[in-house]
């Protein structure tokens, strides 16, 4: 078996409703290797959470896998069982939710709640508690035996976050799925999150599918970036290349408009005019054609492939064609 | 926690004594002379004068209230007009009739309510779910009164399964007589409970948390029953709480069709005679359960939601 942990081949997925299909992911293709961290950015509404309930498969029942595989070990999930997948969740795959005041039960103590993500083991409860604080040690929570009596809401923000952190690489999982876990904290505690799941990834060297908006920390954390637009990849590549050299415009105009990136005062903000398409009723061509300042005749005819132009970098973009089919 | 029941506890105290003291004037405020009414038409002036001071109704209402709350801090509700006997014995004669009734109605309404509520919450858009709501709905529609008499004739009269009137004696035997009446009573409050328990259970179920819990691969059961119906029950214990005094409106109903003793047929016959001491003391009674009743739903509601101790 090769190296891959997580690899998605051309899966498409849509939402059910009244307004007809919602066409929410459109042939995404990507992987994820051993103990390599991915990182996937995108404006809200591009995907991004479809795209992690679908890998662990815990979507709204309105979802329709239409087309193509998540395959984690070589096994597609999506033909796995239910309790299959079961199996799967918080042992060798593991997610850390977006909002850190929401992703705890509020009538239980983090103790109980720790104990109880540990229901595989057989180890004894005193052994489990140690475990538990152990972890929260390790994300930095001073006093953690203490602490483990405690609920939720007498947490701060940032150590909630830890908290689920700390929860999730608990099993020491081969892939863990981080769900925009610091856009709810303000930048200093960011910074130290990052720094800490980065040590502990090293530890554990465990796969990392990071989701955020931040491009300041996909480029400090990741190894490879996918950029999503629209419920398909428009971009995938290692790091460096994406941010110097990207290859497709709404990539550009993405890390124009990052705030890190902007060194001049300026009155305005960048930003990128126009919307998302509607997913229900996509139009023809390119999806970003609309918003897009290079599009062509050929833009609006047919759907650029992600073609590979040089050894791992794709992307999404009639630019990169040199010439383009009548 | 200690801190938390010792504050609801006095709030409780003070409702009471708010409620106790309307009370008391309302039932001054009701036109017509209760000694006149007491004595009868043909009493002598000497002995409407004895009872009006023996009753303090010569003193100003302040001072009436002084003496009446003097005198129930004592355990002293007054006398009985007729029989002579303290109404405090009267009315703790009565009260277990009514709290078994009562108790037994909400155990038996809320267990079944609360389990069927979870289980459709857990298979929304089923067909159990649907047959569910519609046995809720027409448990809540039926009137208690209706279904009691119902219920009286084809157990009781047409099947002879369970006795018909009165409370019966020993441990058996009452639960045996407590049956039908607590049926009667409860009906409608399992069809409220289950709709209450699959609304909030549907609410809970959609909090990420929930999400978290099945993200780590924990069993739906410990899902739904612990995670989830933790929190759903939660405003459930508020509803019963408050519910206690519609039950004790009900169970007049109950206690009247079944010919049960118990504090609301006691209220029914003195109203009808006029025992004012007794309506007060029973009335008095009343008020407190209500309010013990609503302070405990809400110290039960603080110990299962650690948030709910925080806060106030």
């Amino acid at each position: 078996m090769s190296d891959t942990l997580l690899e998605l081949d051309c899966l498409s997925v849509d939402y059910e409703t009244s307004r007809g299909d919602l066409k929410a992911l459109r042939d995404i293709s990507f992987d994820v290797k051993k103990g390599e961290i991915v990182g996937i950015v995108g404006e809200s509404g591009c995907g991004k959470s479809t795209l992690i309930s679908s890998i662990l498969r815990l979507t709204a029942p309105n979802t329709r896998f239409r087309e193509g595989e998540i395959r984690f070990k070589g096994r597609n999930l999506l033909a796995a069982s239910e309790k299959q997948m079961r199996d799967l969740r918080g042992a060798d795959m593991s997610i850390v939710f977006q909002d850190p005041m929401q992703t705890h039960n509020p009538v239980l103590t983090i103790g109980r709640q720790m104990l109880d993500i540990q229901h595989r083991s057989r180890s004894p409860k005193a052994e489990k508690l140690a475990r538990a604080a152990r972890m929260l040690g390790a994300l930095g929570i001073p006093d953690p035996e203490a602490r483990l009596k405690q609920y939720p809401h007498e947490f701060s923000g940032g150590m909630r976050q830890r908290i689920a952190i700390a929860m999730a690489l608990m099993s020491e999982p081969d892939l863990l799925i981080a769900d925009e876990p610091t856009t709810a904290l303000d930048a200093t505690l960011e910074v130290q999150i990052i720094e800490r799941l980065q040590e502990l990834q090293r530890e554990m060297n465990c796969a990392v599918l990071f989701i955020s908006h931040h491009l300041g920390v996909i480029a400090e954390l990741c190894d490879r970036v996918v950029v999503m637009y629209a419920g398909a990849v428009v971009e995938s590549g290692e790091v460096r290349e994406i941010f110097h050299n990207p290859k497709h415009p709404y990539t550009r105009r993405l890390i124009d408009c990052d705030p890190g990136h902007i060194k001049t005062r300026a009155r305005v903000l960048p930003t990128i005019p126009g919307e998302v398409p509607d997913l229900a009723a996509l139009p023809q061509g390119c999806v970003f054609r609309d918003r897009c300042t290079q599009a062509m005749p050929h833009c609006a005819a047919q759907v650029p492939p992600l073609s590979k132009l040089e050894e791992a970098h794709h992307a999404a973009c009639w630019l990169n064609h040199g010439e383009v089919p009548a | 926690m200690f801190f938390y029941a010792a504050r609801r506890f006095g709030l409780a105290l003070l409702i009471l004594f708010v409620a106790v003291t309307v009370m008391f004037l309302m039932i001054r405020a009701v036109p017509g002379d209760p000694v006149q009414i007491m004595l009868g038409p043909r009493a002598t002036p000497e002995l409407q004068a004895r009872l009006t001071a023996e009753l303090a109704l010569d003193q100003p209402i302040i001072k009436q209230l002084m003496i009446f709350y003097g005198n129930m801090l004592q355990g002293d509700l007054g006398i009985d007009v007729f029989s002579g006997r303290s109404v405090t014995t009267i009315v703790f004669q009565q009260l277990p009739h009514t709290l078994w009734l009562i108790f037994a109605s909400i155990t038996w309404s809320a267990s079944l309510g609360i389990a069927l509520g979870a289980y459709a919450a857990a298979h929304p858009n089923t067909a159990i779910d649907r047959a569910a709501a519609a046995v809720s709905v027409s448990f809540v529609a039926a009137p208690a009164f209706v279904v009691a008499l119902l219920s009286l004739l084809i157990f009781a009269v047409h099947l002879q399964w369970f006795p018909a009137i009165g409370a019966g004696e020993g441990f058996w035997d009452r639960l045996n007589h407590l049956v039908l009446p607590a049926f009667a009573i409860g009906l409608s409050w399992v069809g409220y409970i289950a709709r209450l328990v699959r609304a909030s259970m549907l609410e809970v179920m959609g909090e990420s948390h929930v999400r978290t819990a099945r993200a780590f691969g924990l069993s739906e059961r410990r899902i739904v029953l612990i995670y989830a119906l933790r929190i759903a029950i939660l405003p459930v214990v508020t509803v019963i709480g408050v519910g206690m005094g519609f039950l004790l409106s009900s169970a007049v109903f109950a206690e009247i069709v079944f010919a049960r003793p118990g504090l609301g047929k006691l209220v029914i016959d003195s109203i009808t005679t006029r025992n004012y001491p007794i309506v007060m003391g029973s009335v008095l009674i009343s008020t407190g359960l209500f309010v013990i009743s609503t302070a405990l739903a809400d110290l039960i509601n603080a110990w299962l939601d650690p948030r709910a101790r925080a806060a106030r």
